[in-house]
């Protein structure tokens, strides 16, 4: 039972960094927009906000900065692909390959350092009175760091704004059909702007997670392809943001399923345990698309938009 | 008229590259006035609308509201002054309800409460049929273009326009749009109405401007003119709008359809029991309310819908089970033009050749495709059908007229010399001028001895054109009439489940 509940809780940590950029995912998709640059921007917002971390020893600056930085990343791809109408995947592309680069360059002086010990602090566990006692829930959900807590805000605001707002049914108006939208006086390309924006803060997020909270250092390539699995994570959560915390946790747990299992005892090849995430990853969508209507997603997904045009 | 016009649109220019869509048009409407536009597929009244609607920018002229110079630069300037537009191609989001439709586009945060209350109070008012917790995807045609208006007067439309509203409607429902249409005369709005229907333009309008090649060529009080002078004026030289049914007589039974039952999704029947056949040389029409077994009907003949039960004969040969491929190879052809026009058939981002090349490359031989022929044919379909494009080949279809994109489907599934042509809505959306064409087109056919399935919505044109009428109901055959005797009256009892052996004066030519 122990075992479980150190599981499951270490699998819900382990989960926030795509948690966060998933969400973000999901806005960019809700905007029509298929962005592959959630890798690149995660990993912008992880070198940004550890080297400001390391510079001001301040958590909400750090935080701050990071989703400033992958929302610049966003900005390249928004004026990209909304204003000048580039090819979507061409530019996600270009852009996690640009966001590596650059977390590589910024990142060269600082690897290997570690995070000051105010910013551990401000990212230490805090237990949520009563809720914390709540036997296994209380262990794996509320005994957690801030930032994870900041996490189910979001979700569940992010839902909201969603599906309740007029601003969300705007915005998904826009991922089905932005004609429609643009002529009922949605105005697309500002939402557009906002929403890939947006997104881009929250993979920057994502990225600041495992550099600030998760691994506490900085090393190279730290994101070590979690972005891809958000991206297809956030067709695993079939756009909807509450559905994030299943499937964020879900393979935040098959992510550490392999040191896991070893460090009790089971011997399986670590290869095939890194594999994991990747094949459930297949499996789930080939699952998925079966039922086309699940897996259908906004319509004009990776269409750029252009009023004039028919 | 000495009041200042509600809108006036003077001098427009509008451009898609070498194509002029609008040349210096002048257009305008008053209050409590419904007025017509017309004009041949590709003349320009949908770009001219779409000026209107600030979905185009013009690249010059100005538009007057009340007299006043307004520029419109997106659609929300367009409804903040009283302009709603219901589109050729509705804009309408498939999976939301009727009610997140009609809010779309509001401003403010939250989703105000009430609101359902006021846009059920509105569709009440006007009459209007919708059900606001129904998915879009949910609806027929008729239940969206009523969501359309329902939208448009939500957001406080004084000036309605409404493109080619009556294409894909059924008579019912086409009665209920002009009453709608009378009520917002009535309250002082001023409707724009576009339809290739003569009739119709001649029974709801009070005014009328003709558009020809992107110009205005003149407008003119309903009733002082007549649907001779609205065609004419429209082409631009005197046309001939008798229909001629050709007499010849009837060559041998080349299909023989026998009790064809076939299910609906839901498993209930579309078509129960329905037998026929049809002759060389003949014309036959279907004539029923939109949805009683006509798609299906054509589907399984073309052996693209599951069969239950009973048998498709050609030259005595089953055809239940064989694939779309095998039929056609054996010559039977089948255009269908479907509600959603551009939904099937067409790639709209191919150009006219490589649209012909979908159909030809299956005749070809060898790995690489000669695109020659295909050339030369759409040329040929270009110059018979009078398609308005400025290039068969490099002009991707989406960008033509609604009505010139459905002359390609058309012309490439004529062009195929089938022995047997089913052919569902061809005119649908077509200007007048087409539609002729088109009915010279299956005399044609039937002239060389092919046998014409001809599912169709005018019964004045079933009723002048065929030899034979056909009248499905619920997915049943209640009769086939001889089409030189029939009369509108006795189909349309027929249509709503009357057998024609219970008709007295009905000259039945074949029990079922
Ligand atoms: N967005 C566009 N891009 C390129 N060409 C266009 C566009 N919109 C219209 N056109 C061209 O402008 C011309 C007029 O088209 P329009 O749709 O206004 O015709 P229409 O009178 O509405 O015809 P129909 O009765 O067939 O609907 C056509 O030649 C068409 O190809
Ligand atoms: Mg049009």
């Amino acid at each position: 039972m122990d075992w479980w509940i150190s599981f499951f809780s270490a699998a819900v940590v382990a989960g926030t960094p795509l948690l966060f950029a998933t969400l973000g995912g999901i806005f960019n998709e809700r905007a029509g927009h298929m962005n592959l640059g959630v890798e690149g921007m995660m990993i912008m917002g992880a070198v940004v906000g550890f080297s400001v971390a390391l510079a001001t020893s301040n958590a909400v600056a750090a935080m701050l900065t990071a989703a400033i930085a992958g929302a610049l990343g966003a900005l390249i791809y928004a004026v990209l692909t909304v204003t000048l109408r580039a090819n979507q995947v061409v530019t996600g592309l270009t852009l996690t390959i640009f966001g590596t680069g650059f977390a590589n360059f910024l990142g060269q002086s600082i690897v290997g350092q570690s995070t000051p010990a105010a910013i551990k602090a401000f990212f230490s566990n805090i237990s949520i009175p009563v809720l914390s006692q709540i036997p296994v829930l209380g262990p794996v959900f509320f005994q957690k760091d801030i930032f994870i807590y900041f996490g189910y805000v979001l979700v569940i605001l992010s839902g909201l704004y969603l599906y309740k707002t007029q601003i969300g049914l705007n915005l998904r108006a826009i991922g089905e059909n932005p004609s429609a939208a643009d002529a009922a006086s949605v105005p697309v390309t500002l939402y557009k702007y906002v929403h890939l924006l947006w997104g881009g803060a929250l993979c920057g997020l994502g990225g600041a997670y495992l550099s600030l909270v998760y691994v506490q250092s900085w090393q190279t390539s730290i994101t070590a392809g979690m972005g891809w699995i958000a991206v297809a994570l956030v067709i695993f959560s079939t756009w909807n943001p509450y559905k994030v915390f299943l499937s964020a946790y879900l393979f935040g747990g098959l992510s550490i399923l392999g040191f896991r299992l070893q460090s009790a005892g089971i011997h399986i090849s670590q290869h095939l345990l890194d594999m994991a995430p990747y094949l459930v990853t297949i499996l789930v969508l080939v699952v998925l698309s079966m039922d086309e209507r699940k897996s259908a997603g906004p319509k004009s997904l990776g269409i750029p938009y252009f009023r004039e045009e028919r | 008229m000495d009041q200042v016009a509600y809108i006036s649109m003077k001098n427009i220019v509008k451009t898609f590259g070498k194509v002029v869509a609008s040349n210096h048009v002048n257009f305008s409407v008053h209050k409590g006035e419904i007025h017509a536009l017309l004009g041949e597929n590709g003349a320009g009244k949908s770009t001219l609308m779409n000026m209107l609607s600030g979905i185009y920018l013009p690249d010059g002229g100005s538009i007057f509201i009340e007299g006043k110079e307004v520029h419109f630069s997106a659609p929300k300037d367009s409804i903040a002054a009283g302009i709603g537009m219901v589109h050729q191609h509705f804009k309408l989001i498939d999976v939301m309800t009727a009610e997140e439709n009609v809010i779309l586009g509001k401003k403010g945060l939250f989703f105000r409460k009430g609101e359902s209350r006021k846009i059920d109070a509105l569709a009440k008012q006007f009459e209007l049929d919708v059900d606001l917790h129904k998915k879009v995807s949910d609806m027929s045609v008729g239940e969206k273009q009523n969501l359309e208006i329902l939208k448009v007067l939500y957001q406080g439309a004084r000036i309605l326009i409404l493109d080619e509203p009556t294409a894909v409607l059924t008579p019912q429902e086409t009665r209920k749009l002009f009453a709608i249409m009378r009520k917002m005369k009535a309250e002082g709005c001023a409707v724009i109405f576009i339809s290739h229907k003569m009739n119709e333009v001649m029974e709801i309008t009070d005014k009328i401007t003709v558009l020809r090649k992107g110009e205005t060529i003149q407008t003119l009080n309903t009733a002082e003119t007549t649907p001779k002078q609205l065609t004419d004026l429209m082409v631009g030289r005197a046309v001939d709008l008798t229909i001629e049914r050709l007499e010849q007589p009837a060559g041998p039974e080349l299909v023989q359809v026998q009790g064809l039952t076939v299910l609906k999704r839901e498993g209930t029947p579309a078509l129960q029991n329905v037998s026929f056949a049809m002759r060389g040389g003949e014309i036959l029409s279907v004539a029923g309310i939109a949805g009683s077994g006509q798609k299906e009907l054509c589907e399984a003949l073309a052996g693209l819908q599951k069969v239950k039960e009973g048998k498709i004969l050609f030259q005595g040969e089953d055809l239940v089970g064989q694939s779309p491929k095998e039929i056609r190879r054996r010559g039977i052809s089948m255009s269908f033009v479907p509600e959603d026009r551009l939904g099937m058939g067409l790639v709209g981002g191919m150009d006219m050749v490589h649209n012909l090349l979908l159909k030809q490359y299956q005749d070809q031989k060898g790995f690489f495709l000669n695109k020659k022929p295909a050339v030369e044919k759409a040329a040929e379909i270009k110059e018979k059908l009078e398609i308005a494009t400025p290039g068969i080949s490099k002009y991707p279809v989406k960008n033509l007229s609604g009505g010139n994109i459905q002359k390609i489907l058309l012309g490439r599934e004529l062009d195929s010399d089938p022995e047997v042509l089913i052919t569902a809505y061809p005119v649908r959306g077509l200007d007048i001028n087409t539609c002729h064409k088109i009915y010279d087109l299956l005399n044609e056919e039937k002239k060389k001895g092919v046998a014409v399935l001809f599912i169709a919505e005018d019964l004045d044109v079933l009723l002048a054109l065929s030899d034979r009428i056909l009248v499905l109901a619920n997915g049943e055959v209640t009769g086939i009439v001889d089409a030189r005797t029939a009369t509108k009256e006795q189909i349309g009892l027929m249509m709503m489940g009357q057998k024609a052996t219970e008709l007295e004066g009905t000259a039945v030519v074949e029990n079922c």
